[in-house]
Parts: structure tokens; sequence; C-alpha cells
């Protein structure tokens, strides 16, 4: 240890010292520390609670709605709007008489914005137009130096680019108004927020939307945004696909042209609602925009009801198509054997009533399948009566009608099949034997929708499996869009016999001479459809009318005319579609509905033989998913030429 | 407490030592101590996390697992390990600060790390340790005289002013300074006379004028700004305007645990790392703040203690340095956050979240232990037995 004493003395003493530095430095700590949490404790604690951050939503793009094939029929549009900020403009006056000089603005605007910017405090931007155009957009960019305190800000709109097209299953976006159910959900609380209404805009309105982002901003006493603390990006909403083909829709409403009236076309396996038209329809856009008061009126008070989705809420009295569920009604209670026969001489009797059929001199005597094809209402004024109407009600319920389908759509009504337990509820009567008639040929209390007979068409057409109609492509599960798997059905519990024989009565209906829909038949081979007629009479015709002669059906005013009604499914041999086609006091089942029911069908058919011969060349071809994609174009292309030819041939086969 | 026996020193005073009396010689208490302020740190981060041991505090307590274990390890090797492999360890830290500098360059913005897969290394973080290593190893061999002569601090000065200067390029003003002030400590110790230390501060106070030169703006702003912070409350001032207020509200009892209301809406910047000690004090209030006070003082004793107990110069100016460093960290992130020094990037020692701050941190006290195990060894003049 050659010199360690004297080190480590020095070492010792100036430790001391080091730690005499350090304990001065944790002193002015403590005094620090008692300077600001005692004596100045007060002031900070008043500090802190001025501190506040205010969250900001940030609204997610809404989910875009697409056809099957990929066409868009909702999409987002920027909306740009130019915004005036008050503290910093000169004058209010001044900057938008600056403004207006370069963009069209309006008195109403005008007052708008004055009056806006009294009651709002003066750092708060304030809109003054939105919607602008590109150019317009140019303009106020171009003399911004100018322009103190004018701002453009983008935001998004909704924008439906097929407008009238759909319009009643897509729906529409507006502003949350009071009566709007809140889902808890903060995004309906930001200003000029649009939210499903109708359609698929509201039932998957969830889904759509997405989920919200947060801007958090530090905000002084206040209420001035001093900074952005923290973003957090929402999630876009999901993309919907549907199970609408947009071109056959297109087909479909201009086939049904300004009547009021609605066809759906359905798959009978999947229940995809490939055609779901309802004439006269609307521009969705217009909700977004903001209707005036005249244009809300115009279309709430149009007896045409163009906002109704016919398809769906527009109940009517299904007439003689109900005459499918009667038969099977009474073949599954083995009241009746197909065989037996009804001897119809224009009318039958019960007690003192007389019952009309519609064809005067009478059908003679008739089978099930005759009866079917010639649409006797004697034969089933007849098996109603003896099978009884509770049955009837019990099978057409089974079938799908007097129940909602379960669509994926709002404001589904539900139609009516009556029995004696409901009569005896909404009525408080008894049922009368004569009743039983009457509804057994569809008119009466029953009511039903046009999706409601493709429905029950396709339970018909596919074996008795309770298929449900959708308009989505896919499930939506937790705002998220899955696959739907293959479904399998519940079954109807009628007997094959019941519905084949059903069948071949409806095959009679349209390919038979004679039937009622033979003059709309389709001729190309392989994509025969099979119907039925239906005339549902509005209005009740008097015993003094029927001996002064009835009026025809032209003769009547408008709403007191006869609604014409056609089912079917195709093809024949091998049904996969159901269609139903109602025109609103349009006159006859055969000669008004069965003809655009027959256009329609032919044209989903070619369409989807198209498909089908494009995605077979792409299986030979093993081709890639861009020649795929070509081959489809392609196979559309077709379909159009396809298509002029066959009007043509329709038009000389029944000409 | 820490006065051994006499008999336990003579036998503790040879070459050798086995692995279990080393074992047996590790200090409890200073382990506790060091457990005792990173629980506090566990706590913290859990009210940080709104009452959640995601993200923060679990990754916390893993590392501070990590860390004990690196420490203990640490402590067992010989004093004279440690010291025969300082310089190589300095030459190490140098060239990776100088990887650093050039990826850097080449990459983007200030990097000031290495990453290794399993954990970020910061070269700066090395070399506040092999800084202490060296400079203890230097000075171990020196005599009273020698330490005298202006000539035997040049080639120290030249081994301090290579790292500090890659650190300010880095640009890390608050390592920069931690290695300054330490060092600075250990030439004290060595018995470096005051008045040239004074010449030192009065060159450093002249060259102020010209080191501003080569400051960020960013940090120049930090300087103005602690200078007078109520120029721009908004702007950079925001940070220690949001402290003192946090702090200040927190008042002698605090707000009570996870009701910090400054730290929870947000106010409080980087509450989690630099400004942890902003929110413990608006939960726990001035006496929270005395607490945790009390613990740093107590561990910096228990390193004094340590230090004077020692035998070799080595190990005396090891445990020292290791203690002044630790102690200029909690004194500059206090100080910061309380408005007293400008805000340089120091986190608080043990109770910032931050992996390789809490490994390094131990891994000094490891060899503050290696010195108390090792207090009666005998070093020689070049890290051997006594010659």
């Amino acid at each position: 240890m050659y010199h360690d004493n004297d080190r480590s003395k020095l070492f010792s003493r100036r430790a001391l010292m080091l730690a005499g530095g350090k304990g001065a430095l944790i002193s002015a700590l403590v005094a620090r520390m008692y300077y600001l949490q005692v004596i100045e404790a007060d002031r900070y604690t008043m500090l802190s609670e001025e501190n506040r951050v205010s969250m900001r939503l940030l609204a997610p793009p809404r989910g875009l709605i697409l056809d099957r094939n990929g066409t868009a029929m909702a999409v987002n549009q920027h909306n740009y709007r130019v915004l005036v900020v008050t503290e910093q403009s000169p004058s209010l006056d001044y900057t938008l008489d600056a403004l207006s000089q370069i963009i069209s603005l309006g008195d109403h605007d005008r007052a708008r914005v004055i009056k806006e910017a009294k009651r709002r405090r003066s750092f708060v931007p304030i809109t003054v137009r939105e919607n602008l155009s590109w150019e317009e957009v140019a303009r106020i960019e171009v003399n911004a130096p100018d322009l103190p305190g004018v701002l453009i800000d983008v935001g998004q709109s909704r924008f439906y680019p097929l407008e009238h097209l759909g319009a009643h299953i897509l729906g529409y976006v507006a502003a949350v108004s009071e009566n709007d159910q809140t889902n808890n959900d903060p995004l309906e609380e930001l200003p000029g927020f649009r939210i499903g209404k109708a359609g698929v805009e509201k039932i998957y309105d969830m889904a759509l939307r997405g989920r919200g982002g947060t801007s958090q901003e530090e905000v002084n006493a206040v209420g001035r945004v001093m900074r952005e603390l923290e973003r957090r990006e929402g999630e876009p909403g999901v993309d919907l696909s549907l199970t609408l083909d947009i071109r056959l829709q297109e087909y479909a409403a201009q086939r049904l042209g300004d009547e009021s009236a609605s066809a759906v076309v359905m798959d009978i396996h999947t229940g995809e609602v490939i055609v779901m038209a309802s004439t006269p329809s609307f521009d969705p856009n217009a909700f977004n925009r903001g209707l005036t008061h005249e244009e809300w009126k115009d279309l709430s008070t149009n007896p045409l009801a163009p906002l109704q989705n016919k398809a769906i809420s527009g109940t009517f009295a299904p007439g003689s198509t109900f005459k499918m569920v009667v038969a099977i009604a009474a073949l599954e209670a083995g009241t009746i054997s197909p065989e037996q026969t009804v001897l119809c001489r224009g009318h039958t009797e019960l007690g003192s009533i007389k019952f009309h059929c519609w064809k005067k001199g009478g059908h003679g005597s008739v089978d099930l399948v005759n009866a079917l094809k010639g649409s006797c209402d004697v034969y089933f004024y007849e098996i109603a009566r003896r099978v009884g109407f509770e049955k009837v009600a019990e099978v057409a319920n089974r079938m799908g009608l007097g129940v909602p389908t379960g669509i994926d759509l709002p404001n589904e009504r539900s139609g009516l099949i009556p029995n004696r337990a409901w009569k005896r509820k909404a009525l408080g009567q008894p049922w009368h034997p004569g009743e039983t008639l009457i509804n057994g040929i569809g008119q009466g209390y029953c009511l039903a929708t046009p999706l409601q007979l493709a429905v029950m068409v396709a339970r018909i057409a596919n074996g008795g499996q309770q298929v449900v109609p959708h308009v989505a492509r896919d499930l939506i599960v937790d705002k998220q869009a899955v696959p739907r798997v293959a479904p399998t059905w519940k079954s109807c519990g009628v007997s094959q016999r019941s519905l084949t024989l059903v069948r071949k009565g409806m095959n009679a209906v349209s390919n038979e001479p004679g039937g009622t829909a033979y003059r709309a038949r389709i001729t190309q081979e392989g994509m025969f459809l099979s119907g039925k007629t239906g005339t549902a009479q509005v209005r009740r015709i008097t015993m003094r009318e029927r001996e002064t002669g009835v009026k025809k059906n032209e003769d009547l005013p408008w709403k007191e005319r006869d609604h014409a009604l056609f089912v079917a499914y195709a093809p024949e041999d091998a049904p996969r579609f159901s269609i139903a086609v109602v025109v609103e006091h349009g006159g006859g089942g055969s000669a008004v509905a069965a003809p655009i029911a027959r256009d329609i069908m032919l044209e989903v058919q070619k369409r989807e033989r198209a498909r089908v011969a494009a995605s077979a060349s792409y299986d030979v071809a093993e081709a890639t998913s861009f020649d795929a994609h070509m081959a489809v174009a392609f196979g559309n292309e077709e379909l159009q030429h396809d298509h002029g030819h066959s009007c043509g041939d329709d038009c000389k086969d029944h000409g | 407490m820490l006065r051994p026996t006499p008999r336990l020193s003579s036998r503790l005073n040879r070459t050798e030592m086995s692995w279990r009396e080393k074992i047996w010689q590790i200090n409890w208490s200073l382990i506790t101590i060091l457990t005792a302020i990173s629980s506090v740190g566990f706590l913290t981060l859990y009210s940080a996390a709104k009452g959640s041991l995601e993200p923060w505090a679990i990754k916390q307590m893993v590392r501070f697992a990590m860390g004990i274990s690196i420490m203990i390890a640490v402590a067992v090797v010989d004093l004279r390990f440690w010291m025969r492999h300082a310089y190589g360890l300095y030459a190490l830290s140098v060239v990776l600060l100088i990887a650093v500098e050039i990826k850097g360059t080449i990459g983007m913005g200030a990097q000031r790390w290495i990453d290794l897969g399993f954990i970020q290394l910061q070269p700066s973080e090395i070399m506040k340790v092999a800084m202490i290593l060296t400079l203890s190893r230097y000075f171990h061999g020196a005599s009273v005289q020698d330490v005298g002569r202006p000539t035997f601090l040049i080639p120290p000065l030249i081994l301090v002013m290579i790292p500090v200067a890659l650190v300010m390029k880095q640009p890390d003003l608050g390592t920069a300074m931690m290695v300054l002030m330490s060092s600075g400590a250990i030439f004290f110790m060595a018995g470096v006379r005051l008045w040239k230390f004074g010449i030192l501060l009065a060159g450093g106070l002249g060259a102020i004028p010209i080191a501003w030169q080569f400051l960020h703006d960013y940090q120049k702003k930090r300087v103005i700004i602690f200078l007078n912070p109520d120029q721009d409350p908004l702007g950079a001032g925001y940070h220690i305007t949001q402290s003192k207020i946090a702090l200040g509200s927190g008042g002698i009892f605090g707000k009570g645990y996870m009701n910090g209301t400054q730290a929870g809406l947000n106010f409080l910047p980087e509450k989690q790392t630099d400004f942890i000690f902003t929110m413990f004090g608006e939960e726990w209030g001035l006496m929270g703040g005395l607490f945790l006070l009390g613990l740093y003082i107590v561990l910096t004793a228990f390193g004094y203690a340590i230090a004077l107990r020692c035998r070799s110069q080595f190990g005396r100016l090891v445990a020292l340095g290791i203690t002044t460093t630790f102690f200029l960290y909690f004194f500059i992130n206090t100080a910061m956050v309380m408005g007293l020094v400008p805000v340089v990037g120091v986190p608080l020692p043990l109770i910032s979240y931050g992996g390789t701050a809490m490994l390094s941190l131990l891994f000094g006290w490891g060899l503050v232990m290696s010195a108390y195990i090792h207090r009666d060894l005998p070093i020689g003049r070049r890290g051997g037995h006594d010659d």
C-alpha cells in the first residue's frame, strides 16, 4: 500500500464535499416541490380545471353498395364546402360580397350565414355553401389571398349514380332527425352526419357506417381548439354487394313503365332477389341534398306512391294467384282427388247468395289441372268450401303468405290471410260460410305483397322448401360481411304429389292453348315459363250492376280498376327463378301482367345463359381471372344483341 | 450496517474468493431499496395505462427481473476483471457510437440505438458505464503527485471529450451533460485541485457562445423556453407548463392513486417516460414526492458508504461514479419536470418506462455491488494482485 493512506483520506474529504453539493441540489428540489405543491397549489389546481381535452369525431367513409356484378349503386363523393371564420375576415359583409362575385351565393345562404355568425363564437367556421363544383373551388383558391378567413373544406356525401334505378332497395341517407332511433353511436352527434333512412341503407346502416375515428384536441377555457393531441383513424364502413342485377332491374323498370306496379324476380333455391322493381320511383339523391317543401309534398301525396316499395310494402288481394294454395290445401287434406271434377255453370250458390265465375257461360266440367288452366272460380269456391278456410289459411302461411318473408329490407308488410280467430279478434265478428268462398279465390280479406307471391311460387317450384328471400349477397355479422353458405331450408310440409299437380296446372296456364296466359308464353326452347294469372277486384260488384251489365274496367275511375297480377316460375322443366308482377289498377292479369312477366323472365334467363356460357368458356380455357372478366363482359354484349332480336320475335308471336 | 466484522474482513483480504463467499456477500439491503424504487415505477406505470398492466407495467417488471439478474452476475465477477477490461469496453463503446452516427447519417433523423433484435442497444448508455470504468482505471494507479501534474490530466480529458462530442452530435444533449458531469465527479474524487475545475468552468462558459452555434434549433428553443417559459405556453413551453400544472395541482397529498386528471386527460406529454415524476407527483402530492426522494437519497447513501469502505481506489471511484451518475439522473429529471432545468431527455432512473436505461443502471449498480463484495481486495496498479 504505497500511498493509499493519503489517497484514502483525500477521497473521504472529497466525498464529503460532493455529498454536500448533492445535498444542496436535493434541498433545491425539495424547495421547488414545496413551492409548486404547497405555495402555488391553488393556482395550479385552478389551471388544471381549465385544461380540458375535447374529443372530435371523424366520420369514416360509408361503405359502398354494389349490385351483383359490381356496378356501383351508392358511392361517396367529395363534397367541397366553403367556410368562413368571422374573426379572420375583415368584415363578414365584405367577405360575403367578395365571395358572391366568384361563386353563386343566394340571399337565403347569405342570411343564414349572418344569422349563424351572430350565434356562434367568432373562431368557429361557418358553412357558406356546400357541394361546390371543382371550378368554384379553383376560383376560390386562386383568390384566396384576397379572401382572409375563407376556408375550403372537403367532406363526403352520398351519391347514387343510378338515380331512380333500384332506389327502393337502396333507400337513402339523410340527416338525423329527432324521431330517429339512436344506436348510441357517437357519430350521430356529428353535424351533417347522414344515416340510412330506408332500404338497405337503413337495415345495414351500422355496418355501412363503419366506426368513427377520434381526434383529441386541447381546448382552452373558452373552447377554442389549441392543438390536436392525438388522432385515431376510424374504420371505413363495409362495402355491401347486393343480389340485384341492375341491368335486369333496369329492364323490368322500363317494362313496367309509368304504371303503379311492381315486379320481383328471385332465385327459388338460394332466395337471392335478382329484380325488385317498384314504379314509379324517386331519386334518392334528393333526400341526401335535402328536399324542399314542395318536393316533399309532391312525393308524399302522389297517388302512385313513388316512395313506397310496393314489392314489400304494397299489399294486394292475390286474386286467382291464390288458387294454387287452395288446391294444395285440398289435396293435402285429401278432400279432393286430382281426377275429381266440378261442374261450372258460371256461378254457384250458397244459401241464397250467388257466387259468380269470371267466365259468364261457365267452364263446364273441370278437374284440378283444367280448373287452374282456365282459372275456374266455381271449382275453387267448391273445394274451398269442402276443405274449409282454416286449413287453407294454414297452408297459405306455410307457403309464405300472411307472414313476413323475412327479407333484409325495412318496412316489409305481412299481408293478411284471414281465419276465424283473426276475424273475431280484429272485427269482433264470427266467420261467415260465404267468406270461405270469396277468400278461396284470393279476394275478400286476403292481402299479399308481390314479394310474398314470388316466394309462394318459389316454394311451389323448389319442391316445398321454405326459401327466404334476401338482397345482400353476404351475411352481415357484427359489422362484417361473411359469405353465405349454401342454405338448407325447412320444408313446407307439403307432399311432392300435390306440388307436381299444381305445377302441371300452372304449366297448362302458360303452355296449353286455352290457358289464361297462353298468349304470354315463352317460345324459346328450354326457357318455358309456368304461371298463373290473377285479376283482383278492387270494388264490389253490386247485384244491380250484374243485372244492368258490369261496367268495363277501362270505364271505371283509375282507383276502382282491377289489379293485374301474374306469378310464374321458369324454366318449366328445371325451375330456377320465380317472378311476381302486380300492376295496380292495371286491368286483367293475362292481358297486362303476364306479358310483362314473360318479357322479364325471358331476359333473366338469357342473361343467366350468357353468364353460364361465359364461365364455361373460362373453365375450358383455364384463363386468368382477367380473361374471365373479359369473357363476362363479352357475354353481356351478346346479351344485348339477343335482346333486340327476342323482342322482335315476341312481337311477331303475339301480334 | 455496512461495517463488516474484522474477521470477515481479513478473510476477504485475499486474492481469490470462492463463488459461495461472494454470494454470501451480496448486499440484500441494496437490492431491496432498488426494488422499492422500481416498484414505485410499476405502480405509476399501471396508473399511466389507466389501471392496466399493459402496455407498460408488465414489460417494466420483466426488464427489472432481467436487470436484477444481470446486476448479481456483474457483482460476483471479480472487480479486477472489470478493471482489466475497462479500456476495451470504452473502445467498444466509441466504435458503437460511431456506428450509430454513420447509420444515423444514412438513415433518417436522430438515431441513437442499434437494433440487436431482442433489444435496442443504446451505445450512449454503455458509454456512461464505460466512461466511469475507464477513468477509474486511469486514476487508480495515480498517486496524489501524479494527479497534481496538469499533463497527467490531458489523456483522460481527451477520453472524456471524444464520447461527449459524439453523443452531442446525435444529438443527445442530456446524455452528453451526464457523461461530462459524472466524469467531472471522478476527476474531483481523484483529487484534481479545485482551481483547475475553476479554469475549466471558465473556459466552458466562454465556449457557450461557440457551442450555441452547434445546437439544433429545437435545443436552442428549449433553453430559451426554459429561461422564459411564459413566452410560448402552448408551443414548446407546453411540456414544462403542463408538468407544473399537474404537479402543482397535486398539492400536499395528491389527487389519489389513479385519479390524476392531467395525465388522464392526456395533458401530460410522455407521462410514462420522461414526465413520469409529474404523474406520480400529481397523484401522490408532496408527500409522495418526498417519499420517492427519500428512497433515492437512501440509495445514494448506500453508494457512498460502499465507496468509502472500499480498499481499492478503483472500487471507490467506480462506486462513487455510478452513484453520482444515478444521482444526476434523478436530479436532472425531477428538476426538469419541475421547471428548474431545461427539458432534456433524461429518464427518472428505474421508474421511467424504457429498457436500456433500466438495464444499464442495474448493470452499474452491479459494479457498485462488486465493489462492495470485493471491498477488501487489494488491487495492483495494473489490475493484478498488489504489486
